[in-house]
């Protein structure tokens, strides 16, 4: 394949719209059969990086090469390579569900008839066979994401790039979308997907970076990230309404770091049911109490001092 | 640029860019042609009552010695092309941008911009040469035509629905809101359709009124078509008329290329 060539190669990439920078320099590297996230809050910059990744937004200044090529000279050829499932989709509501993938492969350049077997193929690999020949418009969220899912995988794509995959998507159709972006994983794509999710980057991604404000905050393998940045465990200590303050302060020694959340206390430690007995042992009585592992929502928040979602 | 891409696998793009985004709106138009077709024959027998049996009842003495309903059914088919041009040109374009989206789906392909301009240009051309040539086959049947000259019709037509859908285009690309579109139609389709020389010659019309009438790409494409269907010359030498309508079709080509790119390419 590309030995060691990174299919996307920035290097001090920025976007700027007038005097806003959305994008600030960042530097990343995706290899084959890599899946990498970028994560973060809205407005970190994500879909910014994704739209020049896309070949459908100069970069304001940097380097950036996709599949060894320049975005601005060569886009309409890095583009027959790539995969695209935006946020918002742009499905034409009026046309069965067929009628979107073929019209979309004939973009390509793909025959009709090769088109038509590769709607079919597709509409099996996003379970949506029964569909085919319905409208786009009655569809649910999820189908409509699905559908857009294999309309980027049309043209058969060296890179997928997958922009806030399941946000807007009910539990039950988010892991749908998830189980079939493994799949594909399974089968060597690359994989390029924004998400302010934890659980979607830490359960798709291989190596994601962090990103604030345009920036990149942290970067590598999430469990790796986890290890690094935070403890191993997390104590969430609820106390009344309004005395989060006030409670953290007694708190405060237990763990390498106390984290204030505006509803809750975040303790973090090595070992929380000890924690918790020293709680109590203070006599301190939280209403709630939750012991857990330390995700990427806790790196984000040691990182930034901010939640992923608010 | 074709070949292999990096895994050797052959990057394929269609021939012709342009050619896959008219098969996108053939494929859409579709869904709705036939009742579209009903309505291109319908509403031409219609006008052709209304305007030429009816009012032109009134006109005893015709225009200029021509029957009123010959005279006035080459400038209803050249309306016909103005309406359709603008009608297919305002909300189906803000929608691309704002509604459907086709064509951030389109950019995301290896289409470039004047792809997906060309493409839609393109239905809509033929959208124009469609229902002016159900036009043309009604007033065939009612026999006003006149001279073997109509046949120049549809190529008129066709340059006339240029000049009037690109600038159009460049329009709907920069409005922010549709209700804005109404605007175009209440300042400019209404009164070009009333003083553009359609029901009436503007020759009736005050002086600085007829300043107004031919500056309007539609008075242009009336008089070719009322020249061709009678089969006697333009006001102005031929070159003129078909001049002024490509300066139409060019600035309003380049400008609709220059806002769609500003839109999409950010």
């Amino acid at each position: 394949m590309t030995g060691a060539r990174p299919l996307i190669h920035a290097r001090g990439l920025v976007k700027r719209f007038g005097d806003f920078t959305a994008v600030d320099g960042i530097d990343v590297d995706v290899r084959a059969g890599e899946a990498f996230g970028f994560l973060g809050p809205n407005g970190a910059g994500k879909s910014s990086t994704m739209r020049m990744v896309g070949c459908v937004s100069p970069p304001s200044e940097g380097e950036l090469r996709i599949l060894g090529l320049d975005p601005v000279r060569d886009g309409a050829a890095i583009r027959a390579r790539l995969g695209v499932c935006p946020q918002v989709d742009s499905l034409d509501p009026e046309l069965t569900v067929r009628e979107n993938l073929v019209v979309y492969a004939r973009y390509f350049g793909i025959p009709r008839r090769v088109a038509r077997q590769r709607a079919a193929e597709l509409l099996d690999f996003v379970q949506l066979t029964e569909r085919a020949d319905s409208k786009v418009e009655p569809l649910s969220g999820g189908m409509r994401r699905r559908l857009t899912i294999a309309r980027a995988l049309v043209n058969e794509p060296d890179i997928v790039l997958l922009d806030e995959p399941t946000t807007g998507l009910d539990p039950q159709a988010r892991h749908l979308v998830w189980e079939r972006l493994f799949r594909l994983k399974q089968q060597g794509v690359t994989l390029v997907l924004t998400t302010h999710y934890m659980d979607e980057a830490e359960q798709l991604c291989d190596r994601l970076v962090v990103m604030d404000g345009g920036r990149i905050v942290a970067e590598g393998a999430p469990r790796a990230l986890i290890e690094r940045y935070s403890t191993r465990e997390v104590v969430e200590l609820r106390f009344a309404a309004e005395s989060q303050e006030k409670y953290a302060g007694m708190v405060a020694g237990l763990g390498e770091r106390v984290e204030v959340l505006p509803d809750r206390v975040l303790l973090y430690v090595a070992d929380g049911d000890a924690a918790v007995a020293e709680v109590h042992g203070r006599g301190l009585a939280p209403a709630n109490v939750l012991v857990r592992r330390s995700s990427l929502e806790d790196v984000f928040l040691l990182l930034t001092g901010r939640t992923l979602v608010e | 640029m074709d070949g292999t891409d990096l895994a050797g696998r052959p990057v394929t793009r269609p021939r012709v860019p342009a050619w896959p985004v008219l098969g996108y709106y053939l494929t859409s138009y579709r869904r709705t042609w036939r009742s579209g077709v009903f309505t291109s024959f319908l509403l031409p027998l219609l006008t052709v009552l209304g305007f030429g049996v009816g009012v032109g009842a009134y006109v005893e003495q015709g225009v200029g010695g021509v029957d009123y309903l010959d005279w006035v059914v080459p400038g209803l088919i050249a309306s016909t092309a103005l309406q359709v041009a603008v009608l297919e040109s305002t909300y189906p374009v803000y929608s691309g941008f704002h509604w459907s989206r086709v064509y951030s789906g389109q950019q995301a392909a290896p289409l470039r911009v004047g792809d997906i301009l060309t493409g839609h240009l393109a239905f809509v051309l033929l959208r124009v040469l469609l229902s002016t040539t159900a036009f043309l086959l009604v007033a065939a049947v009612f026999g006003v035509l006149r001279s073997g000259w109509a046949l120049a019709v549809p190529p008129v037509v066709v340059l006339l629905g240029l000049a009037v859908a690109a600038p159009v285009f460049a329009v709907s690309a920069v409005v922010p809101t549709d209700n804005h579109l109404t605007i175009l139609f209440r300042f400019a389709v209404l009164p070009m359709t009333l003083f553009a020389g359609v029901f009436f010659p503007v020759e009736s019309l005050p002086v600085g009124l007829r300043g107004l009438a031919y500056l309007s790409p539609l008075w242009h494409g009336v008089e070719l078509c009322r020249a061709a269907t009678l089969g006697v010359a333009p006001p102005w030498p031929l070159p003129g008329h078909l001049l002024y309508l490509a300066g139409w079709a060019l600035v309003g080509c380049l400008l609709a290329l220059r806002v769609f790119r500003r839109r999409l390419v950010v």
